[in-house]
């Protein structure tokens, strides 16, 4: 490696002097940028962005007498079942040959698809929504302060006669779907949602239909 | 004819401004990237278009696709207060080694009788291990003991640390400990619904349920 050379290499024997090597003052940066680029890459494959997110959710805190309260106008009832099948049924649940004479209630299967799930709730929600929208035209326009707009968006969304969504699951039914559905009340603004157990009632009924 | 002289390019091109950015860009991911603490189960958890980060501070349960429940805390005292609180509840002796490790250490699912040789694993070894998850049915409520005693040292820690920010005359932000779930998208909904009844039943009604952000269709 470091041998000194002192063969005249053939000279003449006239330039004897030795001369130190010019060296040259650049350096090669290849390996140092190979290796940043290594290192770059390795980290922007590794490293993540998504904090985690979450939804908030209240749970109905539990009462004595249940049966009361439950009158509820404008209500409709989800049912997720296993293999993603989601059903409903619109008002109050009414069992075969109820004292009310009213016909019995029967499930109706809806999917998450554009025109199932999200469909239906935009019809069944539209008299608040369209108040929303009115609302919203409303603050647009400057007639009334953003504080104001949300403080009437949630009176209109809590209003009496708005939408009431129960959402119920069986035994079978996944997570995923739950989460799915509740996140679809809250792209369509649905204010009044509540997450409940089944009645035995309509569990027979799931069963019946689900054959 | 002269001959065209084409102008003579140097086929070394500098640089230093592109390893400066690189190396800029390298020192910005290292400083950014935080270090994935190993959890003893991968959780898929479903999509939403809910955009709210998630709180620092919170009691978390996990619950995997086989409908196992797992338990964390983030916070390094309570922690460590928590296991102590277990354990004299259920009579198992920790040691403050033993503590210690386990204020370190994430999400676990094991019942209370066995966290002790659960804490005293080496990391591969841990990982390796398959948890059976913490018991929550009536009779061995051990996931309600976790968040109740979780949440009274939470509380006790935040008033602690008020009368100390009082005593040196600054202000102290109090933030109430948080509840989340984190359930796999796959896992039975009756699993969830079994750990939120364990809520309700010390009347917390409020949780956070982890998701992912969805990218919007629109």
């Amino acid at each position: 490696m470091a041998e000194v050379n002192t063969d005249g290499g053939g000279g003449h024997g006239k330039h004897e002097k030795k001369r130190a090597k010019k060296s040259s003052t650049k350096i090669d940066m290849t390996p140092m940028v190979d290796l940043a680029f290594l290192l770059l890459t390795f980290f922007i494959l590794t490293s993540t962005f998504s904090k985690p997110k979450a939804m908030e959710i209240n749970f109905p805190a539990k009462t004595e007498d249940e049966s009361k309260n439950q009158k509820v106008k404008n209500a409709i009832t989800f049912i997720m079942s296993k293999d993603n099948a989601i059903y409903y049924y619109n008002g109050e649940f009414y069992p075969p040959n109820n004292k009310d004479g009213a016909p019995p209630t029967t499930l109706i299967k809806t999917d998450f698809s554009k025109d199932g799930l999200h469909k239906l709730l935009l019809d069944r929600y539209k008299p608040t929504l369209d108040a929303i929208t009115a609302l919203e035209d409303k603050y647009k326009r400057k007639e009334i302060a953003d504080t104001t707009l949300k403080r009437l968006v949630n009176l209109e969304k809590g209003n009496k006669d708005a939408l009431t969504v129960l959402i119920k699951a069986d035994d079978k039914a996944i997570y995923k779907n739950v989460i799915d559905l509740i996140d679809e009340l809250n792209v369509c603004l649905v204010g009044k949602y509540a997450v409940v157990d089944m009645m035995p009632t309509e569990f027979e009924l799931l069963n019946a239909t689900n054959k | 004819m002269p001959k065209i002289k084409m102008p003579k390019s140097n086929p070394s091109l500098d640089m230093t401004p592109m390893v400066d950015l690189a190396f800029l860009l390298v020192t910005f991911f290292m400083l950014t990237a935080s270090a994935r603490v190993s959890e003893p189960v991968v959780v898929d958890t479903p999509s939403s278009t809910s955009d709210k980060l998630l709180p620092e501070n919170v009691i978390m349960i996990t619950v995997d696709d086989k409908g196992k429940t797992y338990y964390n805390i983030n916070n390094y005292v309570v922690r460590k207060k928590t296991l102590e609180k277990m354990g004299q509840q259920y009579k198992v002796e920790f040691t403050e080694k033993e503590k210690e490790e386990f204020a370190k250490m994430t999400s676990f699912g094991v019942p209370i009788q066995s966290l002790k040789s659960y804490i005293n694993m080496e990391d591969p070894e841990r990982n390796a291990a398959k948890s059976p998850g913490i018991p929550l049915d009536s009779l061995n409520n051990q996931l309600g003991d976790w968040i109740q005693f979780g949440r009274i040292e939470a509380a006790k820690q935040a008033r602690e640390q008020k009368e100390k920010a009082e005593k040196l005359g600054r202000e102290f932000k109090y933030e109430p400990i948080r509840f989340a779930i984190k359930a796999d998208g796959n896992a039975n909904y009756i699993n969830v619904k079994d750990v939120i009844k364990v809520f309700t039943d010390k009347e917390i009604y409020r949780f956070n349920l982890i998701t992912n952000l969805e990218k919007g269709e629109e």
